[in-house]
């Protein structure tokens, strides 16, 4: 059969077919457009044109209808090959059971991240605790003094207001989260970037954590922290092994290749990010509208600290082990 | 002669119902200008809601700074997923993100290579996206690398080529099947060629003209074309 034939044969079919794609794409249709298939039928037309772009292309007509065709068959792939909706109750699934179970899996990450982290951490702590002025190694004088200003104890008269939480709230949200985020990213580059990260923040948490109990900030600085201290830190370290995923497939991809092993390694890991995500968006709103407040008693804000903990070693070790 | 296949940026990709799809990968310029459109737009969006925010103090500061982080992580994803795989500055330049497979971009896919673009900005202006780009087959940052995502042309070209209308002839002599593809790509492409070059083209062919010249030698391969696709008058 000739070419023009064929397409007078077919023209109304790939009319219909066009007009069926536009109701599905919910694009606005032509005034001359033809009426749309029923849904039932689209699965069966698809086919239809699958064995009529094969045929046009075995027969070698020419360009712009093999285009034509080749474009009808995309946008109907594209619409058949859709990933199903995710819905409400499958959020709830994979905090309780999913998210906890992919943490335990990375087991031996998790460890790593966390020494990378708080090993800094407690080391750059003792060493600034011993001398404090090594602080100066990694702060300017004037950010040395800002920070001291804001835990000197004496402060409980100038209680912050509603306003300047929501405004804190929303810092944390952007630096917080952004750390986690970009954690994760830097992993790619050999693992390097989500490494640096974690030592990063370890080494600063820690200076400052040193100096100001050195400097015997201890109740303003400790009270602050102990609430969200638990989601935060595990947020990072969560964001540093899901990183160290990405990183590791590039450097041993194993049995893959380094794409498919990124690939896989991404598509794991994003899922860990999202968990992350969860876990610091909860600390950011403890920081700004809990930790904050000087009128809660020391005694009260240190449970809440330790009940955090625990409720995250819970989580993260137990949660999800039966199935739901 | 180089093989067109090493030239183009065409990906082909296998269906399930065994036919293969071609897909148009879109290079660098095409996705600097609508990550630049995209720029525009949520950059005006901040400096409009910072003129309003102003008024709310330090409240409004944290709303700024949640929105902020919302549209530089999120506007992407969210377009992504919500319109046919194109933030407004793609859907402009007629971009589309798909998976590997040509399937509309899900979830994970949208957060990895939107979460990994922090690195292939690094160290100024998408240095590694650049380079990553150019060395991969298909024009790949490394966040398309980590999602298996591709960045297509979402339409065909321009309007789709056609044969004038006309009377049709047979040829003069036996064409073999190559040879009648490409009098009918030439008498396709009509409306894109000047007149001068297919006249320079046609007085190749005088075999087929029979001696005729000029635009008289065009309209005949015309002619012959039309016949060849099937077309009788």
């Amino acid at each position: 059969m000739k070419q023009r034939p064929f397409e007078q044969r077919h023209a109304a079919d790939w009319r219909a077919f066009a007009a069926t794609l536009d109701r599905l794409e919910r694009r606005k249709p032509d005034r001359n457009a033809a009426a749309s298939l029923p849904m039932a039928e689209f699965p069966a037309a698809y086919r239809r044109l699958c064995q009529q772009l094969s045929i046009a292309r075995a027969r070698r007509y020419s360009g712009p209808l093999l285009d034509r065709l080749n474009q009808l068959a995309l946008r109907a792939h594209q619409q058949l090959y859709r990933a199903p909706r995710q819905h409400g109750r499958a959020a709830l699934d994979f905090l309780l059971v999913d998210f906890p179970r992919r943490v335990r899996a990375d087991a031996r990450l998790f460890w790593l991240c966390a020494a990378l982290l708080y090993l800094p951490l407690l080391g750059m702590g003792v060493a600034v605790h011993q001398s404090p002025e090594l602080i100066y190694s990694l702060l300017s004088p004037e950010s040395v003094i800002e920070i001291e200003e804001n835990y000197a104890p004496g402060q409980e008269a100038v209680d912050r207001a509603a306003a300047d939480d929501l405004a804190m709230f929303g810092y944390y949200i952007h630096n917080n989260i952004g750390i986690g985020f970009r954690t994760f990213a830097g992993g790619i580059l050999l693992g390097v970037g989500a490494a640096f990260m974690l030592l990063f923040n370890g080494v600063f948490i820690g200076a400052i954590s040193g100096y100001l109990t050195a400097r015997g900030h201890i109740e303003t600085f400790y009270t602050f922290v102990a609430g969200h201290g638990a989601f935060e830190l595990t947020g990072i370290v969560l964001a540093g092994v899901a990183g160290l995923k990405l990183g590791w497939a590039v450097v041993a991809p194993g049995r893959r290749r380094r794409t498919d092993a990124l690939r896989r390694a991404a598509a794991e890991g994003v899922r860990l990010m999202i968990g992350v995500a969860a876990l610091l968006v909860l600390a950011a709103f403890i920081e700004a509208f809990w930790s904050s407040n000087r009128a809660v008693p020391a005694a009260t804000k240190y449970a809440v600290g330790g009940a955090g903990w625990l409720s995250m070693i819970v989580y993260l070790g137990w949660a999800g082990r039966r199935a739901p | 002669m180089p093989n067109p296949a090493l030239l183009d940026t065409v990906r082909h990709v296998e269906t399930p119902e065994g036919i293969t799809l071609k897909l148009r990968v879109a290079g660098p310029m095409a996705r600097a200008l609508a990550w630049g459109m995209d720029s525009l737009i949520r950059y005006g969006a901040l400096w409009g809601l910072s003129m309003g925010l102003v008024l709310l103090g330090w409240a409004g500061l944290g709303v700024w700074l949640i929105t902020l982080f919302l549209l530089e992580w999120f506007y992407p994803v969210v377009f992504e997923i919500y319109a046919d795989g194109a933030t407004p500055g793609k859907k402009a330049l007629g971009l589309q993100v798909v998976l590997a497979n040509g399937a509309p971009v899900d979830w994970p896919a949208a957060l990895i290579r939107n979460l990994l673009r922090a690195v292939d900005f690094l160290p100024a202006f998408y240095g590694f996206g650049v380079v990553a780009l150019l060395v991969s087959r298909d024009f790949q940052r490394l966040g398309d690398l980590a999602a298996g995502t591709l960045v297509i042309y979402r339409d065909p070209p321009a309007k789709p080529l056609a044969l004038p209308p006309g009377p049709a002839l047979p040829p003069p002599l036996p064409l073999s099947a190559a040879e009648q593809q490409e009098l009918i790509a030439f008498a396709e492409r009509g409306s894109v060629l000047n007149p001068e070059r297919q006249e320079e083209l046609a007085a190749l062919l005088a075999d087929c003209t029979s001696g005729l010249r000029g635009v008289a030698a065009v309209e005949r391969l015309r002619a012959h074309a039309r016949w060849l696709v099937g077309e009788r008058t």
